[in-house]
């Protein structure tokens, strides 16, 4: 009897699972990753396909302010969820409000450049392949920043109030990992439609 | 653990339920409302399978109209158009509405059991998993009405299960039924996606003390796999779904070829969820297997490792044999070799698979039970399955019988040789944990003969039939070909094992009045969901089991020879 290792008495304190939100939030973009990749994989299988313009050449611009301001937003909801971790509240209110912002300007860039395609350069979803590609794979990004936005902002709402107090972090850091997320996936489709694709 | 000299390695002993589940006191009205409430995953699990059984009696339904209309040359039993919408309709509903949602029924059920959980790791998004997906199927029959009136032309979806482009584009298919056959499949699309997220994260954070992932049962291991599957192929469904409704809805030209989109970029796009989508199917049933064939063996599982990288290996292959649906549309020869070489590398795998579980049965004392009985018969009809694939994967003589009744045959022996024969060996062994009562015998083994027979009759002379050289999806053929004969054998086929699932349907309801009571164990199985009362309590278990091998209820039945003094 005695030779029977009693495994069980060593379990217990040391038994760790990895976390529910952790583990969720990445099968999500595993399956969001797959997704994005058929889009991409359109837009650069129809590169220069299309019959008649206007080309990619002629109407898009690199947007520059854009890009950074949607790349630093990484960097500012680092630098916030740290200062939740440490309970240090009015510092991530400022920076989570600065991460919200620079979203914010992201987006009015994308508005302003559909607006000047549509209305000056009469280019939409109708015109050709490029316009077809071109907004279905830049939209569907538009609308993750958007969802992404919408919680950002709810989230600032909710902070401004005293409701996100330090013991939330967990779940800051979860969303934190889809707003990497998007921010990744921006460099892949600005890579494709604006440096491969023109 | 203060009293060392107690041998049983866990205290599984503990965690045996005595409570009996209680009585629901209230009106009619509440029950039904608790039940549409619910996130329990027990009851989740039970929708979800409730849901596929419905829509396999109206998909096999169809199937049996399309019998009907191919039993004598030059029928005209059902009309041109409606053939194409039956045929559509069997297919999209099957895969969609019965296989996913069965076998998604079972893994909410059993997996928290297996692994000691009080639930799924995100109950209502399991809830809205199962919504969403009940309400794509009925949106899919909504075309029916919906798409141009009940007797209108292009009422129901016609454009075959695939849809290849460019037939759903506008121009050829106007109206709204191909735009219902979108959105369904889209929105039942994001409802598999939710819960293979919730599998995922159930098996990886919610498991019970000393279940490391080497201790996990086997079943849990592949739903992860095949979980993983689905995220990784539902999603470019998903994303060709929306390429096709910005074709249709917003004017755009991704499959519209006037313009310079390409049909085969839809093929590839939808082959590339569709042979994963095989793999996720299968994986369950091989799931179920894993768990049966030990059982009735009265034998630990021969090669657990090697199954679980074997399943793995299935899981990873299976992403790279896509175009082997695709050798008649006719491409390099270079991807021509890679896909023949690729699918046949799919067969090795599976082989270690076959043979794991025959040297389990090897030397063991077998029972045969029902469960058993149309395991053994998956055994054979997947080899047979199994064979024919590697038969097609050879492009040469695919190019001969790819639209041929030959591949027809071939697929049906996966999907139901081999999926539902599981399916039902899995509502054989488990409706007894669910319902606390045991299914008939008598009734049970006349569903297995008759199906078994109703099967071969129709597959087996499917393969015939399709060498002959019958095309499919032909609406009728003349009389003079040397089809005749075999159709009339492959219909008789099809309403044997109608008259069997009907059989099987009674017997679910008949038993659960009926039934033997069947206490908490009745197989003298060995994993952790035999140890609560059956049906077991929404809580699952009143204590939080430990285990300490994989066979946490041999430990509990044999202190003195436990399997964690080996592992």
């Amino acid at each position: 009897m005695s030779t029977i290792p009693l495994e069980h008495t060593m379990i217990g304190s040391d038994w760790h699972l990895p976390k529910r939100g952790v583990v969720g939030m990445c099968a999500l973009i595993v399956a969001e990753s797959a997704m994005f990749t058929i889009f991409v994989v359109a837009y650069i299988y129809y590169i220069g396909k299309s019959s008649f313009g206007p080309t990619p050449r002629q109407v898009l611009h690199v947007p520059v302010l854009g890009t950074i301001c949607l790349l630093s937003s990484s960097i500012f909801i680092w630098l916030a969820e740290r200062e939740i971790h440490r309970a240090r509240m009015s510092r991530f209110k400022v920076l989570w409000g600065i991460t919200c912002l620079l979203a914010a300007v992201f987006l009015s860039g994308t508005a302003q450049e559909w607006y000047r395609l549509i209305f000056h350069e009469g280019l939409t979803v109708r015109t050709n392949l490029f316009g077809t590609t071109f907004y279905s794979l830049v939209g569907l990004h538009a609308a993750h920043v958007t969802v992404g936005l919408t919680i950002l902002t709810l989230v600032l709402i909710f902070a401004l109030a005293n409701r996100v107090r330090p013991e939330h972090a967990y779940q800051v850091q979860v969303f934190s990992l889809y707003w990497h997320f998007v921010d990744v996936v921006w460099v892949v489709v600005f890579t494709t439609v604006y440096i491969v694709g023109r | 653990m203060a009293d060392a000299s107690i041998p049983v390695p866990g205290n599984v002993g503990e965690a045996v339920d005595i409570t009996p589940p209680g009585e629901f006191k209230g009106t009619w009205l509440e029950y039904a409302h608790s039940w549409i409430v619910t996130v329990d995953h027990k009851r989740i699990g039970i929708l979800y399978i409730g849901l596929g059984l419905f829509f396999l009696v109206v998909a096999g339904i169809e199937a049996l109209l399309i019998r009907i209309q191919l039993i004598r040359p030059l029928s005209n039993f059902v009309s041109p158009d409606s053939y194409n919408r039956l045929f559509t309709l069997h297919g999209t509903t099957m895969v969609f509405l019965v296989g996913m949602p069965i076998l998604f029924g079972f893994g909410n059920y059993l997996i928290p059991l297996m692994i000691g959980a009080r639930d799924m790791a995100f109950p209502r998004l399991n809830a809205f998993s199962f919504w969403v997906s009940a309400f794509a199927g009925f949106l899919l029959y909504y075309s029916l009405v919906g798409g141009e009136g009940l007797a209108g032309a292009g009422s129901a979806p016609d454009v075959g299960w695939f849809a290849y482009a460019p037939l759903t584009e506008l121009a050829f298919s106007p109206g709204h039924s191909t735009d219902y056959w979108t959105l369904a499949v889209l929105l039942n699309g994001i409802g598999s996606i939710g819960t293979a997220v919730n599998i995922i994260t159930t098996t990886f954070c919610m498991r019970c003390k000393g279940m490391t992932l080497m201790r996990m049962p086997l079943l849990p291991w592949l739903y992860i796999t095949m979980s993983t599957l689905v995220l990784l192929a539902i999603s470019p469904l998903t994303a060709a779904q929306i390429m096709l409704l910005v074709d249709r809805y917003l004017g755009g030209h991704f499959f519209d070829t006037q313009a310079g989109g390409s049909a085969l970029l839809w093929f590839h796009f939808f082959w590339i969820f569709g042979h994963p989508e095989v793999y996720v199917l299968v994986l369950p049933a091989f799931a179920f297997a894993n768990e049966i064939v030990p059982t009735f063996s009265r034998k630990a599982i021969f090669g657990y490792a090697a199954m679980v990288v074997a399943s793995v290996g299935i899981a990873f292959i299976s992403l790279s044999v896509w175009a082997h649906h695709m050798f008649t549309v006719g491409m390099t020869s270079v991807s021509n070799t890679f896909f023949v070489l690729s699918t046949m590398m799919v067969s090795i795998p599976t082989g270690i698979k076959v043979f794991n579980w025959l040297a389990t049965m090897w030397g063991g004392r077998i029972r045969f039970t029902l469960p058993m009985l149309f395991t053994t018969a998956f055994l054979f009809q997947w080899v047979v399955a199994g064979l024919t694939g590697i038969i097609l994967a050879v492009a040469p003589f695919d190019w001969q019988v790819h639209f041929s009744y030959f591949l027809i045959s071939h697929f049906h022996y996966v999907l139901v040789g081999a999926i539902v024969f599981m399916i039902f060996a899995a509502f054989y062994y488990w409706y007894p944990k669910a319902t606390g009562r045991m299914l008939n015998e008598r009734l049970g083994r006349l569903h297995f003969w008759l199906m078994l027979i109703g099967f071969h009759l129709t597959f087996d002379f499917m393969f015939i039939v399709g060498l002959l050289g019958m095309p499919r999806q032909i609406y009728t053929y003349m009389p003079d070909r040397p089809w005749t004969t075999l159709n009339q054998i492959i219909s008789v086929g099809a309403f044997l094992q109608g008259l069997a699932i009907l059989i099987f349907v009674y017997n679910l309801f008949y038993s659960y009045s009926h039934g033997k009571k069947a206490g908490p164990d009745p197989w003298d199985a060995w994993t952790l969901e035999w140890a609560t009362s059956s049906p077991p309590a929404p809580y699952n278990f009143e204590t939080e089991p430990v285990v300490a091998s994989r066979r946490p209820l041999w430990d509990l039945k044999h202190p003195e020879d436990p399997d964690s003094a080996y592992e």
